[in-house]
């Protein structure tokens, strides 16, 4: 049961770091090594916000989802623009702006161990004779909430089927009047800002490091492959399959293999599959 | 709409038509407009150390030798067979370990050791990258690049070849000399080894795979055996390099596995000018020595690196190399439109 609640757990806080990766890629075909970058972006901001400048806890995390988004915006506008459509060059040139941001933030000396975000609610329930803290459970409910949205917004906004439009078929969709460069923009930004409420519900579980920043980036590009670069219904197979194998090897094996499984899980993937377990992309493409 | 509307024309100098081929031998002038780059590259290279300021700075060239040459295993996959491997830090790590354990368990000597490294080493690194070597671009790309972070993990997990504090004193260059005037001339001969392999049939059915694999297939040639071939050469020059590093420091450890290794030689080939082999050298020797000035500045230096990178990869994507070329060989006059 303890297995299954935080492998739950662990799944979920998975897909909710991926997402904003997965949006980016499966839009406008970018893979926006930033993604780390933004997600520390957010919890730092609202931390300054809280601490520094006082600010109502609400009102800051909403004044720094909106900052990231603006940013992951501008990444696109005036670097990724330019390199579009030259895959080694996006990723150098998204990695490179990622790790500038990452490393300002530890030269600023964001390193120590007093950078925690408070929870949303205190204190822990107890489910089927498992503890659990509310905020775990509050990151399972933003999950599904913003998974929710995600398709509401995807199947029933003009903004969001022009995504879909563009994710399927970009020529067609450039023929009936929809801008490529006008949705990457929009999908950076909302993936930014889909970076920054995961950032702010899982934060507060523990310290901001920097590290978490490379650590996420990680996790949502290993999560990505695994179920797929640019399919949904990937992210939560890639999510949970990955969410649950690590609470497994951390309870069976050892917590020094977690990293080990992960790795040869994205490996094997890679190379029996590449497109991941539910990807659509043709086999030409990817293999000899 | 008063603005006059012109163009940058560029034409070869006269010398240079005069020059391809054999037709370079036909008069002195020739054959020194021929030779100069690749001569005043090569005696750069090796009066660079005498004239560097102390000891410091010797190690420095050293280092860069030795991220050259990553540099340049990274570009002959990247650019002449088409395979964007981001494995520095596997190559460096799997050399390195290779020539400490060999120099610590077995206590073989340095000569030894080296060779062995560059090429069981480039061998292990192979057969560890045949079965990726069927996907494409980006896949091909990140399965390259967890290849070092998986081996990191696993030295830490099962705690062999000294776990996290690595093996210490390995037998060292008996002094600096020795070190640079070993590892340069090595750096070159690997250099236009490769510049000469790359235009012989190897080279030209290699490039071919680069541009278009299904066509070669076509034509009946084995294109696995051949990128087999490639990665061999490539990872047992990175091996060589990282058996060069454990040995300069007489150290071997988990940091040989470290990013570093795999982005750094990246960040050369855009400085130096991506598909032309002697670039890759020369960015290396440019960014190495600038990220040992900027030390002074701490965490800030990462920061500055990173924007200088993605700012050349955004807004110069040429490179050095070839803007010297096109300087050198051809001549530039604006013309109206």
């Amino acid at each position: 049961m303890n297995i299954f609640i935080f492998g739950f757990v662990n799944s979920v806080i998975l897909a909710l770091t991926a997402s904003g990766f997965a949006l980016v890629y499966g839009v406008s075909r970018l893979a926006n090594f930033a993604h780390g970058a933004l997600y520390i972006l957010v919890g730092f901001a609202t931390w300054l916000f809280l601490n520094r400048l006082g600010i109502n806890y609400i009102v800051s995390i909403l004044l720094s989802i909106i900052i990231v988004s603006v940013i992951g915006a501008g990444i696109y506008r005036l670097f990724l623009i330019r390199v579009k459509g030259m895959p080694a060059s996006e990723i150098i040139a998204s990695l490179a702006l990622g790790i500038a941001i990452m490393e300002l933030f530890r030269w600023r000396g964001f390193i120590s161990e007093a950078y925690m975000l408070p929870p949303f609610v205190k204190g822990s329930v107890s489910i089927a004779g498992v503890m659990i803290d509310w905020q775990r459970l509050i990151i399972i409910g933003v999950g599904l909430a913003m998974m929710c949205s995600l398709w509401l917004f995807t199947h029933y906004t003009k903004v969001g089927l022009s995504l879909r439009a563009i994710a399927q078929d970009k020529h067609a969709s450039m023929m009936s009047g929809i801008e490529p460069d006008r949705t990457a923009v929009i999908s950076l930004a909302i993936g930014s800002a889909l970076a920054g409420v995961a950032a702010v519900v899982i934060l507060p579980l523990g310290n901001i490091t920097v590290e978490t920043g490379y650590m996420v980036l990680t996790n949502a590009i290993a999560v990505c492959i695994i179920g797929g670069l640019g399919s949904w219904a990937g992210v939560f197979a890639g999510a949970f399959l990955l969410g649950f194998a690590e609470i497994l090897t951390a309870a069976f094996i050892g917590p020094q293999w977690q990293m080990v499984v992960v790795l040869l899980f994205i490996i094997l993937t890679l190379i029996l599959k590449p497109s991941g377990l539910l990807g659509k992309q043709k086999e030409l493409e990817e293999r000899v | 709409m008063d603005q006059k509307i012109g163009r940058n024309e560029r034409l070869d100098r006269g010398i240079k038509v005069r020059t391809e081929g054999i037709y370079a031998i036909s008069s002195w002038k020739g054959m020194a407009y021929a030779l100069l780059p690749t001569f005043s590259f090569v005696l750069g290279m090796l009066i660079l150390p005498l004239i560097v300021p102390s000891m410091t700075w010797q190690r420095i060239m050293t280092i860069s030798c030795i991220f050259a040459l990553l540099a340049l295993s990274f570009d002959f996959l990247a650019h002449f067979v088409g395979i964007v491997c981001l494995g520095g830090a596997f190559f460096t790590g799997v050399g390195g370990y290779i020539s400490g354990v060999l120099n610590s368990a077995f206590g073989l000597p340095m000569v030894i050791t080296i060779p062995i490294a560059t090429i069981a080493g480039g061998a292990i690194c192979t057969l560890f990258l045949i079965p990726c070597l069927p996907i494409r671009g980006i896949y091909f790309a990140i399965v390259s690049l967890m290849y070092p972070i998986l081996f990191h993990r696993v030295i830490q997990a099962l705690n062999i070849f000294g776990g996290t504090d690595g093996l210490p004193g390995l037998a060292t260059f008996p002094n600096i000399w020795v070190e640079l005037y070993f590892i340069i001339p090595m750096t070159l001969l690997f250099t236009f080894g490769l510049r000469r392999l790359v235009n012989e049939d190897f080279g030209i059915v290699l490039r071919a795979i680069k541009d278009n694999d299904q066509a070669v297939r076509a034509s009946n040639i084995n294109i696995a055996w051949y990128k087999t071939k490639a990665v061999f050469i490539a990872s047992a020059i990175g091996c060589f390099a990282g058996a060069c590093l454990a040995h300069l420091y007489g150290w071997v450890g988990l940091s040989l596995f470290a990013l570093d290794f795999s982005i750094f030689p990246i960040a050369a080939t855009v400085v130096g000018g991506a598909g032309t082999l002697v670039g890759p050298i020369i960015g290396a020797f440019i960014l190495a020595p600038l990220s040992e000035m900027l030390r002074a500045f701490g965490p800030l230096r990462v920061v500055f690196y990173s924007l200088i990178l993605a700012g050349l990869v955004v807004y110069k994507t040429e490179g050095l190399v070839p803007f010297l070329q096109r300087k050198y060989h051809q001549f530039e006059h604006w013309t109206e439109v």
